[in-house]
């Protein structure tokens, strides 16, 4: 009796949740104007971005995340050749770049993936976010195949580890190619990029 | 006139900001404030806004004068303090600019399409019409308590479609309002994220807007700031005095409910 009368709640919480969720995806599509290459297409979800819109006050059910996570670890593209590390110079440029993907950026242009926005990383740079960790030395964890999948993966997909992570999905959500994936992996764990160099032996 | 002398100043100290590095300009930025102390350029702008609210306009040459901004037709003092607010003749909760443009539209006979054609000012621009009348009529809230209306089943549905907006993730990056506003003591490179969810966050924020950019030299609304953040979060153009505008702004006015309103403010 008293399972059937939760279970009972538990729905009718999560209905009145979903009929208040999509009465916000109703009011933006008709709250906003398609500009430039921005369409109205940006209000639309995936199942993570519904999961991860609750307020504060409301918790996710723990099966349906970790059902998330792995269906985010399953679909993780690694590089084909294996070769996992790029020009950390070139990594240098995509962490520091903000733009890409604004109805004010030119679609012509490569995005960034404005990892300065969240994270320290050159010690010697004072402009960083810290919506995320430092990420100063983070090459002292190493390189061998597990630290290169991890990091690949989090960089990928970081809902694969973490189900509501703040960080976007660089690889799974188009933002970045693999080549530009590649650069900022050497950026932060090659020992001669600024994100290791004196910190790193 | 005006307006293009306060725009001249402000080149004046970009020029003199650009030689400073980024990891300055922040204290550079409060220097600049202080120095100006109760002298916002926004003063010109709001000299503009009241010139406005009695000039004759639109097809029925009709002044602002008869517009309710929800404390009786023509009572500007302590209006915006208490927006949004539910109006019944509309039958909707209203925000300032969608309260402004019922206004030019019923008693002026303006179209909405052209009040929509350029609301804010691009960048390097003159200000608009809606800029310096919101500034002049949020002026003349300083000092009063934020009490945005929440009697009205509407208000209340506002503010929860609201809070829900503030969490909605989508788009490419997956950001939320909360994504970069939901902690306190956060920053994005250099510049300060207010926590908005929270009473002191919210005030000190929602009391300063509309604000004078010193890095663009024009006053900013609320309206406008909702339609920045929502590009940096890389959706779509939100559409001034929308459904969507109104609920987020009323969201932040309930959570800084209380606090004295002090605007126009004066932001980097
Ligand atoms: C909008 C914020 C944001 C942006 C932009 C961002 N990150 Fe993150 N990142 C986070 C947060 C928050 C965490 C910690 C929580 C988590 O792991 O999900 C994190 C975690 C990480 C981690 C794991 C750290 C560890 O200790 O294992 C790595 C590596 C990382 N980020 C790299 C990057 C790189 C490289 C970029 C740019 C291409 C980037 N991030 C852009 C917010 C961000
Ligand atoms: C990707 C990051 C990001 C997102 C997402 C974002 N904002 Fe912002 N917001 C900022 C930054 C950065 C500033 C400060 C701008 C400045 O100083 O020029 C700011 C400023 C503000 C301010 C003014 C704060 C003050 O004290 O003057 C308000 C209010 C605000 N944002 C509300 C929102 C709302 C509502 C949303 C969602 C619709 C949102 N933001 C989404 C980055 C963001």
């Amino acid at each position: 009796m008293k399972i059937l009368k939760q279970v009972c709640l538990l729905m009718l919480v999560l209905s009145a949740q979903g009929a208040r969720a999509d009465a916000a995806a109703e009011t933006l599509k008709s709250s906003m104007v398609e500009k430039n290459a921005v369409t109205l297409e940006r209000v639309e979800r995936d199942a993570i971005q519904v999961f991860c819109s609750k307020p504060r006050s409301v918790v996710g059910d723990p099966d349906e995340a970790a059902a998330l996570r792995e269906a985010a670890l399953s679909a993780v593209t690694l590089p084909g050749d294996d070769d996992f590390l790029g020009d950390w110079r070139k990594g240098l440029e995509v962490a520091s770049n903000g733009r890409g993907l604004q109805y004010t950026d030119d679609p012509a242009q490569a995005n960034g993936g404005n990892c300065y926005a969240c994270h320290q990383l050159d010690p010697e740079e004072m402009a960083y976010g810290t919506l995320g960790p430092s990420l100063s030395g983070y090459g002292a964890r190493g390189r061998g195949l597990p630290m290169l999948q991890y990091t690949w993966t989090k960089l990928w997909n970081t809902h694969a580890y973490n189900t509501c992570s703040h960080m976007p999905r660089f690889g799974a959500a188009g933002i970045l190619t693999q080549q530009q994936l590649k650069d900022v992996m050497a950026f932060l764990l090659d020992p001669e990029s600024p994100v290791n160099r004196g910190l790193v032996p | 006139m005006k307006v293009r002398w306060a725009g001249g100043i402000t080149s004046l100290v970009l020029v003199w900001l650009a030689g400073w590095t980024a990891a300055e300009t922040d204290g550079v930025f409060d220097e600049y404030r202080a120095m100006f102390g109760d002298d916002n350029p926004a003063v010109f702008v709001i000299d503009e806004g009241e010139e406005l609210w009695f000039t004759r306009a639109g097809p029925k040459s009709a002044t602002l004068e008869q517009c309710d901004l929800g404390l009786g037709p023509g009572i500007v003092q302590g209006a915006y303090a208490q927006l949004p607010r539910y109006f019944e003749d509309v039958n909707l909760v209203q925000d300032l600019e969608a309260r402004l443009e019922h206004c030019m539209v019923t008693q002026q006979g303006r179209s909405s399409e052209t009040i929509h054609a350029r609301p804010y000012s691009l960048r390097g621009d003159l200000g608009t019409e809606m800029e310096a009348l919101v500034a002049w009529v949020a002026e003349q809230s300083r000092g009063l308590p934020i009490a945005p209306g929440q009697s009205h089943p509407e208000e209340r549905s506002a503010y929860v479609l609201g809070e829900s907006l503030f969490f909605f993730r989508a788009g490419p990056h997956d950001f939320s309002c909360a994504t970069c506003h939901g902690q306190e003591g956060k920053r994005i490179r250099l510049q300060s994220l207010p926590d908005l969810t929270d009473h002191s966050g919210a005030a000190a924020a929602y009391a300063t807007w509309p604000a004078y950019r010193i890095s663009q030299g024009i006053v900013r609304t609320m309206g406008w700031r909702m339609r920045d953040c929502f590009r940096q979060q890389r959706m779509p153009e939100l559409v001034m005095g929308s459904e969507a505008s109104v609920a987020l702004q009323t969201y932040l006015a309930v959570n800084a409910a209380g606090a004295k309103m002090a605007a126009p403010g004066l932001k980097r």
